[in-house]
């Protein structure tokens, strides 16, 4: 540690590098769960498999403290526009994951009433196929985020 | 705690200081609602006066969708209605089309004991996540871990069973579509000398925890009157002290010959809600017990060559097996002109499958009588004149599920 750190103490990084290694470790999820999938993602954060593995543990039920939002579970006309006035409350910068097939695609619900994807209405970085995917899969979402932070990273304001 | 009464209009203090009621839009994202049910509160100060629930952000059209697929295809539909105890949906509505079918006799032991057991353990797994995010929603996160601790077992024996963990679609009509596992036996007497440790463990957080009980007894009740002239079911039913179950009065899966007790409350508030799922859980591991010593070898699904599909090796050998698979999945089962209805007792109340039959393999018409729906009605008459806090109790204690309500 002493010897990369040189001899004063000090290392020398780049602003952005260093936000994007605090912003990947800590992503706070706003988890907006409506059905089948919120009970996947709940076992996500509950004993098992324990998403604060990862660092993305703090849920916030208020999207003006998250900046991830899981969206877990079927998303109807009359709910699409709630689910994007959340997203617009969430402060920049933000990812989505869409978990599940309905979210992706609709998934078995071909009906009036489900919006048949929610890449309709909102920009989406992470499709978790499965109905519902296992709490593996919402791991292994986050940490595909956690690499397209590392990545691409987020300009900073 | 002391109920305070209903409120009609703000008391005219006489010193120029005016009070407003506030309506507080409750949902349908919130934390404590359970999914996207969303309520509409009346306050005056921090007491409600008046809260309308609203429900349909959840709905999938899963009743208009059973109409243009076979029964067999409705299977994984009824999964996604009350997603927490998805095994008891699928059960309920096999034994419906069964009794469509008129094929209830011919059903092997095997495959009706197993029934009974994956059915219990669905009730546990939904009372889990019931007393688990009731516990949540009031601040008691521990007990939270420690319920999903055991339906992560659940989840184990779901998926050995029929691979799947949460949304199951498992038996047949007929009977199980496969043999149950071979260490299956040894997976659940595993389980049943496990579980009732971690009931006890809850038991320990909540039961007698001074938060838990201030916060619970005597909020959100509902005298034993309201709660049937509501319709309500299910342990909000027993918790008021109506002593109803469809498994005693109106059993199926032989569930006559199960030696168990229906719990019941004496308050009919929050607290002994709670209680009556507790002893529930207990009551269903005396009752998975019974049947794990009972089940019996022999075939797993019924001799029925027109409902029943054939065995897998026989499809890849035999002309006419392959002929008679094609033609069920092709055509699907036909049953009779005629309806019928069938409930049974999930984990969250009565749950009913309507189905009408004009003789072609599509329902004619599925109507499902979702407990949660019913039981939520009760929600409007639980919280007025109660503190806004209270809300969330009576929301968690009636354990409902907005899949199951909106369908």
């Amino acid at each position: 540690m002493n010897s990369s750190l040189g001899g004063d103490g000090f290392l020398t990084t780049t602003i952005n590098y260093i936000a994007n290694w605090g912003r990947k470790n800590s992503l706070w999820p706003m988890p907006f769960g409506t059905a089948c999938c919120a009970i996947e993602m709940m076992g996500a954060f509950a004993s098992r498999y324990d998403i604060s593995r990862f660092g993305a543990e703090v849920a916030r039920f208020s999207p003006r403290q998250a900046d991830l939002m899981i969206v877990s579970g079927t998303i109807t006309y009359k709910l699409a526009s709630v689910c994007r006035r959340i997203y617009d409350q969430m402060p920049n910068p933000k990812w989505v994951i869409a978990m599940g097939s309905c979210t992706c695609g609709g998934g078995p619900f071909d009906s009036y009433a489900v919006v048949q994807g929610i890449d309709e209405f909102l920009p989406v970085d992470v499709y978790v196929g499965g109905c519902p995917p296992r709490p593996e899969a919402l791991i292994d979402a986050i940490m595909k985020i956690q690499k397209k932070i590392e990545n691409e990273g987020a300009p900073i304001i | 705690m002391e109920r305070v009464e209903f409120i009609t209009e703000s008391p005219d203090s006489g010193d120029g200081v005016s009070t407003k009621s506030m309506m507080l839009n409750m949902g349908p994202q919130h934390p404590a609602t359970h999914g996207v049910l969303r309520i509409v509160l009346h306050l005056d100060g921090e007491i409600v006066v008046k809260a309308v629930p609203y429900i349909g952000y959840l709905h999938r059209g899963i009743e208009k969708l059973c109409e243009n697929i076979t029964y067999q295809q409705c299977l994984p539909y009824t999964d996604r209605m009350d997603y927490l105890a998805a095994i008891c949906n699928n059960i309920g509505f096999i034994l419906t089309v069964e009794k469509l079918l008129g094929i209830e006799d011919e059903i092997p032991e095997r495959a009706k004991v197993a029934e009974v057991i994956l059915f219990e353990l669905g009730r546990i797994e939904s009372h889990m996540v019931g007393i688990g995010t009731h516990a949540l929603d009031l601040g008691a996160m521990t007990a939270f871990f420690y319920c999903f601790k055991e339906r992560e077992r659940i989840y184990d024996i779901l998926e050995l069973v029929c691979g799947a963990r949460l949304t199951t679609s498992y038996p047949r009509v007929g009977g199980l579509p496969l043999d149950l596992p071979e260490d299956f036996e040894e997976k659940i007497r595993n389980f049943l000398k496990i579980f009732p440790e971690t009931i006890d463990e809850v038991d320990k957080l909540l039961t007698r925890n001074k938060i838990w009980v201030n916060r619970t007894k005597g909020v959100a009740y509902i005298s034993a009157e309201d709660a049937i002239n509501l319709g309500l079911s299910g342990p909000n039913l027993r918790g008021s002290g109506v002593p109803h179950d469809l498994r005693k009065s109106n059993p199926y899966l032989d569930y006559d010959k199960y030696d168990f007790e229906i719990p019941v409350g004496t308050d009919g508030d929050a607290y002994s809600r709670y209680l009556c799922r507790m002893e529930e859980m207990r009551q269903s591991v005396k009752i998975i017990e019974q049947a794990i010593n009972n089940l019996p070898d022999g075939p797993y699904a019924a001799d029925l060559p027109e409902i029943v599909l054939p065995k897998k090796e026989l499809v890849y050998t035999k002309m006419e097996s392959l002929i008679r698979h094609f033609v069920l999945v092709y055509e699907g089962l036909k049953p009779p002109v005629g309806e019928v209805y069938h409930g049974v007792e999930n984990p969250k109340g009565e749950l009913g499958y309507y189905l009408v039959s004009d003789g072609t393999a599509k329902p004619y018409r599925m109507r499902v009588r979702g407990p949660s729906f019913v039981n939520m009605q009760a929600i409007a008459q639980m919280v007025k004149g109660a503190f806004l806090a209270d809300v969330i109790t009576a929301i968690g204690s009636l354990d409902i599920v907005l899949g199951e309500i909106d369908r």
